[in-house]
């Protein structure tokens, strides 16, 4: 029976239907998608951190109201993103505890500082940038709630990675401090974004199934290429230089050739090594522990008014 | 000089917004749970968006090629004049939603009255904000209600919270002489006579909420004058520090 039910599943997945939640799925095509869309709905959360760290010094009353928009957002792609992972039979309080306990990860960027404003910038263009390559090829994915959740996030994020090369455009036409501020701040985010598409496909373990089932539509390295290529145009139009000095056009291939990545920097960062692992989690268990007393309030009053004992 | 007056009297209404947006910014990420992050975030978008419009038009007023951000995050603590309660800190939640119930009812009412000023300015940006602080109220009104309602740790909050802030509520009513000429003048509204309307509201919802209503005692003012709490100074640090370091830079 199961046997069948899997034959019937590919088939869906090979002519490019969706798979909706109620349908059959093998067990293993459940974990990867609980643990590949929690992962991404922990990381617009943890996310709301490092640009949350700037609202409230922001420069003028524009880019704060497009800062405070743009962390509200990331807010509302957590909430569908949640949604999508509970259409698969976990509630948000497992996957909040997954995250707080480390079990579940979020992207790794977010452990990085955000040090200056033009950090925001970065973050918007550089993180968001790659961060769309990957959601526009997740637009295609296998499972319907999740392939939605990303047509609509899509939206957003391409406004988002505008502000941000807005801000960085602003920063590197600016004063000469501001100049420095913003190829710092690309300097240093560089790297990371690039580490934001995963392993080297040769060397990633989720790689072959996702594939298979069509959770994941391009590889890593196709993905990572793409962003690149994108990307140096970009940096040079607003006098800006990638800090890779093996990077290169290559006629043949008609992609960018570029220098070695530092896995070993991902995974000590991964592996909870990085600047701000610790205090993004800790916020996040204090903001949520700080919040129990509030939620309990809501809970006991909305069972009250519910028997309606609210008229006695 | 009746432009000098206006100018004063629309900055007052501008650092309302601008402070009380910037402290509901400091939620951030910080609530106590997702939606109410983004219920935060909506209501302090919506005051720095209203901030802006009062601005804007103190700076058209104030001529010499001013502008709402040279207004917002180059004066000093002194020259801000919104009331007190809006730079109270955010505390914990009770505090907050206390703050914000206070203000959003007194806004309210002061914006169904500012709709029929005589300046056609501040009669549209009245128009737009009353939408949005009409459903500012129904949120922290319906915060209050939960919290004195719910459980006796969040009754215990919210009423500590309540007494707390009690004394800035006077100063919401108050007026100085820029406020009585830009009545005469039908260009502002007369505080006193929103008064009762705004203590009706405050009891129906402390009532139904469970929660009581302090005394008057030790009633402070003087934000329209310049005088602040503490607090004022360093919401100031904190929001003007890139204007002020870098004051070439263009952002």
């Amino acid at each position: 029976m199961s046997a069948d039910n899997e034959i019937i599943f590919q088939k869906k997945i090979d002519s490019g239907l969706k798979i909706e939640p109620k349908d059959w799925m093998p067990d293993k095509y459940r974990k990867h998608l609980i643990r590949q869309i929690s992962q991404h709905a922990h990381s617009e959360i943890i996310g709301m951190q490092p640009e949350g760290n700037w609202i409230t010094r922001a420069p003028s009353l524009r880019a704060k109201m497009v800062l405070i928009a743009k962390v509200q957002d990331e807010a509302g792609h957590g909430l569908y993103l949640y949604s999508a992972t509970e259409t698969l039979g976990i509630t948000r309080n497992e996957l909040i505890e997954q995250l707080q306990s480390g079990k579940a990860k979020y992207s790794s960027i977010f452990n990085y500082p955000t040090l200056t404003w033009a950090d925001i910038g970065a973050i918007g263009w550089l993180v968001d940038g790659a961060a769309i390559v990957n959601q526009q090829s997740l637009r295609g994915t296998s499972f319907g709630p999740y392939s939605r959740a990303m047509v609509r996030i899509c939206k957003e994020e391409s406004f988002h990675q505008r502000q941000g090369y807005e801000i960085m455009s602003k920063m590197s036409n600016g004063t000469p401090e501001q100049h420095e501020m913003a190829q710092d701040a690309l300097n240093r985010w560089w790297w990371p974004s690039l580490m934001m598409f995963g392993p080297h496909d040769a060397d990633s373990s989720h790689t072959s199934n996702a594939m298979k089932w069509k959770i994941k539509r391009e590889t890593n390295d196709d993905l990572r290429q793409l962003f690149i290529d994108r990307t140096v145009k970009q940096a040079d139009l607003i006098g800006l230089e990638i800090p890779d000095p093996d990077l290169k056009w290559n006629p043949e291939t008609k992609h960018y050739d570029f220098g070695k990545i530092d896995w070993e920097e991902f995974w000590e960062v991964v592996n909870g090594n990085g600047f701000c692992n610790k205090e993004r989690i800790n916020n996040h268990i204090s903001s949520h522990e700080e919040g129990q007393w509030v939620r309990e309030a809501a809970l006991a009053y909305a069972e009250k008014t519910q028997n309606g004992v609210e008229n006695e | 000089m009746t432009k000098e007056l206006l100018y004063k009297y629309v900055l007052a209404l501008g650092d309302d917004a601008l402070i009380i947006g910037q402290r509901l910014s400091q939620w951030a990420y910080k609530g106590p749970f997702l939606e109410e992050d983004i219920a935060l975030s909506n209501i302090s978008l919506d005051m720095f968006g209203r901030a802006n419009l009062f601005l804007e038009y103190a700076a058209t007023l104030k001529g010499d090629g001013a502008t709402a951000d040279e207004l917002a995050f180059k004066r000093n603590e002194r020259e801000f004049c919104n009331h007190i309660l809006c730079e109270q800190p955010n505390g914990n939640f009770a505090d907050t939603m206390v703050r914000q119930f206070f203000l959003d009812a007194f806004n309210k009412l002061f914006l169904q009255k500012l709709i029929e000023s005589k300046d056609e300015q501040l009669s549209a940006i009245a128009q737009k904000s009353i939408k949005e602080t009409t459903y500012h109220l129904r949120h922290s009104s319906k915060w209050i209600i939960r919290l004195g309602d719910g459980t006796a740790e969040s009754h215990a909050k919210v009423q500590s919270a309540i007494n707390n802030l009690w004394m800035f509520t006077d100063e919401l009513f108050e007026s100085n002489k820029i406020d009585h000429e830009m009545v005469k003048q039908k260009i502002g509204v007369d505080c006193s006579l929103i008064k009762v309307e705004w203590d009706k509201i405050i009891d129906e919802v402390l009532s139904e909420a469970t929660l009581s209503r302090p005394e008057n005692s030790n009633m402070l003012s003087g934000g329209r004058a310049g005088i602040h709490t503490e607090h004022l100074g360093h919401l100031l640090s904190d929001m003007q520090y890139l204007q002020r370091a870098y004051p070439d830079a263009k952002w």
